[in-house]
């Protein structure tokens, strides 16, 4: 069972959390002007990469808050957690890392507000 | 009471003062507190213990912990006789009045008719189930349930578990697996830096093998009392916690930890721990391994390890006249234990003139030492068994040109094949292991390992008591190191590890695969065994390495080498050695099979914990569900919530209770608990603008005080929940979700808000259990209402159709909904959760002029099928749109965007074909379909055929007086009135006729009372 950093609570055990799925899928902005292909991309392509994937979690036990994962898909090690918006952890391999990621919050002014 | 024929005069850690009396297989027998039913057995002389599982050979106990294959049993109590099956003899501690008995041979393990299996054997190679029984493929049904009652294992009890488990969560920064010297003199280390230590230990006693005569001093004190004193000293201290009788189970990511306590407290019988560590340190000792040579399961064949711990911990001696038979100088070791216990001894061993200190100590004590000797062959008969010792060849492949046999008579042989770290958890962390030519096998290999995991001792390859302790110590204090605890009291901690004696100059081992017989493997009478538990072969492995089933993982799955509840601890190595000879290549080369959780059988009941019976999963009950209790509410399981189902009356059954809570709500009144519901309450400035894109109507032009039916579609155009959506102000909404979406629909508006809008100021509050809710419907539900004692404002005539008033009921302060699911006039009351019960009894009360009634869920099912409402989840179910169930209407034509709107022009919803929502009419009035019963369109159509669609609701409606059904039929719109055909599972094909699915007042005069 994964130790997943919540960036507003802390460790805590996978228990507590629900998974989402890839993070940073954005929603187009005018989906009516994609074509069909490209909605389907948006609607249904995944990464699902073998190793380092960055995932949505909610803490769903906890503050409720949504947030991202960086972890390996092979190992489960986990490289950080970063809010929505926030920036992605760096790579460290064979380090738990449980240092904070830099904590910035989504603004929809500078960065559209999606992640 | 009989005599205890093998237990020794003294010595042991059994306690003698408590004699414990038993049966096994009906026969009493007498052990000591402090025996297991392994060593209990092995005193009485008990022999042929059990039968294999394939062959049915006689097989007696070969080990003394969790590798034993053989002495599987199923154990009763003596209280209540309550039967555990599946119990390791040798990890089973003795309990007054325990009857214990085999679990296979029939009429008994001594005489098997079973056994008739095995004089066949040449004809049931591995794969042979495979090969033989699989065509016809379907008749593998048949004969698979032959197979499995012909195999050895137990049958499951059907009584409920009456004893007590529980589940405990812990935190260490250092958790040691082991308690021998390793595990020790590593807890010792990492305490003593200040780290929070928990170290479990699977025997009832501390210090491992040191407990079974180690020879030898640890700081000037036996090892044996040293390993008390240090466990006893830790326990005092505050930060490490001893578990004996801790079996660790399974290591999982982020250093997650499993370990099943036995007996942790009075009462309870088992404790699951799940320990999250920092850093763990994996001393979990080694297990010896056989060597296949022919011959080698019959009864009296020993691990010679556990002969010589049988004789320490419990003072048994399993024989008179013993052979040890070895490739390595450990077996020497216990060859003197024996010697020392009273046993006639000699020793076979394999490798050509060791000249070493215990070859020595053996030849002073004049016990005849056959080296560069094997046992080319062994027979038994009774309890003798006639071992062949044979000359070997140089590299022991094959016996020696022109050499000579012997033939001696043993009542024990005992082999010791070299010692198999216990790499399991290490390796179930993930950690990569090595082969290590050293000791045969393959050890932990540090540098490749993903969580901080560590391993020391003989788990570690390391086997003499000064290495154990040396590594164990320096672990230990890596670990504790890493976890952030640094030694402060001791300078140059490293230097400062517990001191043993350096032991005594070891006679390098040899490694061969198989020792050769007088006929060559796979013939002849001698089979060369290398999993007892599963009676594979070496004939079998190299079968399957011919047949192309060379990787380690496809051998182990075409012969069951490794499975079955030992999980190959004793033949794995060999397993694969031979594979790897099969193939030509190194063992390296080959490579071993996934070590998987668990270490040894874990119980259902330490898996369960406490939660079982009324803990087994909460529930959720309303406000008023005290009333349906004491009202005749049968309940239905909905999400964790119980709500009724119907209320029976005096002399109803289920039918007939839902049938007059129909009538009741058609004709008069009905009352439903509709508290359930999803609640959510959204509010902010943008809370309007957010609706609109999660709904597919349009929310923005709803005036306040009014409501709306209201759908939401996933990203993919289905459709995914509905409900009323209800414009409090102008920034505040109260929308309503099914029962079952009430948690989810709560997560998807999160979602959207916190990872696509953050900016849009907008709050969701979850306020189901925050009001109570009655569905009050019927002609007369205003009246009922009226006499409740409602405010005028909730009686008013203009409280039109979708509409919303606050105002109060019998004195309640409500919020009500002019809705309805029913077709009738109604009225859905929310009122704060305190007053739920209240205006329940109220509105009962006031209703009685007018026979109300209340109804649950069938009812509403049925009132709502008639009137052809869909419930999401049941006549949808993600691979619908709003137009498949015909509710196109509800799909904003004016919004630029909706979550889901780009899907529903995607070809695929476009296309003709699409199964699309109708109701049927049954031919047979009084029958209903059978919901989730496949349409055909023709009677006698023969299946597999291609359905035409399939039955999502189906009742017998009282208003209608007929059965009707809701359907999802291809292209269905267009084919009213065709007949279609539902195949069901005994043959009929009961005729239905497509219809409008709005079967009960088609213009919708009834809702307005």
């Amino acid at each position: 069972m994964l130790l997943i950093e919540c960036p507003h609570c802390g460790g805590r055990a996978q228990t507590e959390f629900a998974y989402f799925g890839e993070a940073h899928i954005v929603r187009p902005e005018e989906p009516g002007a994609l074509s069909d292909a490209e909605w389907a991309e948006y609607l249904f392509l995944r990464k699902n990469p073998k190793g380092v994937h960055c995932e949505r979690w909610m803490h769903a036990h906890g503050c409720r808050r949504f947030f991202n994962v960086m972890r390996d898909t092979v190992s489960g090690e986990i490289f950080g957690s970063y809010p929505i918006g926030g920036e992605k952890p760096k790579v460290a391999r064979g380090k738990k890392t449980t240092a904070k990621t830099e904590t910035k919050t989504a603004n929809a002014k500078t960065e559209g507000g999606r992640e | 009471m009989t005599i205890q024929p093998h237990r020794l005069a003294e010595g042991g850690l059994v306690n003698r003062e408590r004699p414990l009396s038993f049966s096994f297989n009906g026969a009493r027998m007498l052990g000591y507190e402090g025996d297991t039913v392994a060593s209990a057995l092995l005193a009485n002389g008990a022999r042929i213990v059990s039968r294999s599982f394939k062959y049915h050979r006689a097989r007696g106990i070969y080990g003394i912990g969790p590798e034993e294959p053989n002495a599987i049993f199923t154990v009763a109590d003596a209280v209540g006789g309550r039967r555990t099956p599946n119990m390791r003899a040798t990890l089973t501690p003795l309990a007054e009045g325990m009857q214990i008995f085999s679990q296979c041979g029939w009429p008994s393990p001594r005489f098997d008719i079973g056994a008739l299996a095995g004089t066949v054997s040449r004809m049931l190679p591995a794969g042979f189930y495979y090969k033989t029984f699989m065509r016809p493929a379907r008749l593998w049904m048949f004969y698979e349930k032959l197979i499995r009652r012909a195999a050895s294992f137990a049958r499951a009890p059907d009584e409920l578990d009456s004893d007590d488990y529980d589940h405990r969560y812990m935190h260490a920064d250092v958790a040691i697996v082991g308690g021998g010297p390793a595990g020790l003199a590593a807890a010792l280390a990492a305490a003593e830096s200040g780290a929070r230590v928990a170290v479990m230990e699977m025997r009832p006693h501390w210090g491992g093998d040191l407990t079974d005569g180690a020879n030898g001093e640890i700081e000037g004190k036996p090892a044996a009392e040293w390993a008390r004193a240090v466990a006893k000293k830790l326990s005092q201290t505050k930060n490490a916690e001893m578990l004996l009788q801790t079996t660790a189970q399974g290591y999982f990511d982020c250093n997650y930890l499993t370990a099943v306590q036995e007996s942790p407290a009075p009462g309870l019988r088992q404790r699951l721990l799940k320990i999250r560590a920092k850093e763990v340190v994996v001393c979990a000792g080694a297990i010896e391994r056989p060597l296949v040579f022919a011959g080698n399961d019959l009864p009296g064949v020993m691990s010679a390890s556990a002969v010589r711990a049988y004789i320490h911990r419990y003072g048994v001696l399993c024989g008179r006249r013993i052979l040890f038979l070895t490739n390595n100088d450990s077996a020497c070791e216990a060859a003197l234990a024996a010697a020392d216990a009273g046993a006639s001894v000699d020793v076979a061993d394999i490798r050509h003139h060791p000249e070493g200190h215990w070859q020595l100590r053996l030849q002073d004590r004049g016990v005849s030492y056959y080296s560069g000797c094997g046992v080319a062959g062994l027979l038994r008969t009774a309890n003798i068994l006639a071992a062949r010792l044979a000359k070997l060849a140089p590299d022991a492949s094959a016996l020696a040109a022109g050499g000579e046999f012997r033939e001696h008579a043993y009542d024990i042989v005992a082999v010791s094949g070299g010692w198999t770290p216990t790499v399991h958890l290490f390796s179930q962390s993930r950690g990569k292991l090595k082969w290590d030519s050293k000791c045969g096998a393959f050890v932990p290999d540090e540098s490749h390992c993903i969580n901080p995991c560590a391993a020391a001792g003989a788990a570690s390859g390391v086997f003499s008591l000064s290495g154990c302790l040396k590594s164990g110590w320096e672990a230990g204090l890596r670990a504790a190191q890493k976890a952030g605890c640094e030694n402060k009291t001791k300078t140059n901690a490293r230097d400062k590890a517990p001191k043993a004696a350096a032991p005594p100059a070891e006679y390098p081992p040899q490694f061969v695969p198989l020792l050769p017989a007088t006929h060559p493997v796979g013939r002849g009478p001698g089979k060369h065994f290398v999993d007892f538990m599963n009676d594979v072969t070496a004939a079998d492995i190299q079968l399957a390495e011919r047949e192309g089933y060379r990787s380690a993982e496809h051998m182990k799955r075409y012969t069951a080498a490794g499975f079955g509840t030992d999980q190959g601890k004793t033949g794995n190595i060999n397993a694969l050695v031979l594979l790897a000879q099969a193939r030509g290549i190194s063992p390296a080369e080959a490579g071993h099979t996934t070590y998987r959780p668990q270490y040894t059988p874990v119980s259902f009941g330490a898996v369960t914990g406490s939660d079982r019976r009324e803990l087994f999963s909460p529930e959720r009950g309303t406000p008023m569900h005290s009333w349906h209790l004491a009202h005749g509410a049968v309940f239905e399981d909905v999400g964790d919530w119980k709500r009724p189902y119907c209320f029976l009356r005096e002399g109803e059954d289920a039918a007939e209770a839902v049938r007059c809570e129909c009538i009741a709500a058609r004709s008069g009144a009905g009352i439903m608990d509709a508290t359930t519901l999803g609640k959510i309450d959204v509010q902010g400035p943008d809370a309007a603008a957010f609706l609109d894109i999660v709904y597919t109507n349009n929310i923005s032009s709803l005036q306040p005080g009014r409501a709306r039916y209201g759908m939401m579609l996933r990203e993919t155009g289905m459709i995914y929940d509905d409900g009323v959506c209800a414009r409090l102000g102008e920034n505040r909404f109260h929308i309503t979700t099914s029962t079952g979406h009430a948690a989810g629909v709560m997560n998807w508006l999160e979602e959207w808000l916190q990872t696509e809008w953050p900016n849009m100021r907008v709050f969701c509050t979850s306020v189901t259990e925050q009001w109570a809710v009655v569905a009050l419907a019927g002609p007369k539900a205003r009246e009922v209402l009226k006499k409740a004692g409602a405010s005028e404002n909730l009686t008013a005539e203009d409280f039109g159709f979708m509409h919303i008033r606050e105002g109060t009921v019998a004195g309640a302060p409500a919020r009500v909904f002019r809705v309805s699911f029913s077709g009738e006039l109604a009225l859905e009351i929310n009122v704060p959760a305190r007053y739920g019960l209240h205006i329940w009894r109220a509105l009962i009360a006031a209703g009685r002029e007018h026979n109300i009634r209340p109804y649950g869920t069938e009812t509403m099912r049925v009132l709502r099928a008639e009137k052809g409402y869909i419930i999401a989840g049941q006549d949808t179910d993600g691979t619908v749109t709003p137009a498949d169930m015909n509710l196109g209407w509800m799909i904003s034509k004016t919004k630029k965007d909706f979550i889901g709107k780009r899907s529903l022009s995607r070809p695929d919803m476009l296309r003709a074909g699409r199964f699309q929502f109708v109701g049927l009419l049954t031919a047979e009035k009084e029958k209903p379909l059978p919901e989730g019963a496949y349409l055909l369109r023709e009677k006698r159509a023969r299946l597999p055929a291609d359905a035409e669609g399939y039955v999502t609701s189906s009742y017998k409606s009282a208003t209608m007086e007929r059965a009707i059904a809701l359907a999802m039929v291809k292209d269905g719109f267009a084919r009213g009135g065709e007949t279609l055909y539902a195949a069901l599972p005994n043959g009929e094909r009961p005729a239905a006729t497509i219809a409008d699915p709005v079967f009960y007042d088609k213009e919708g005069a009834r809702r307005d009372g």
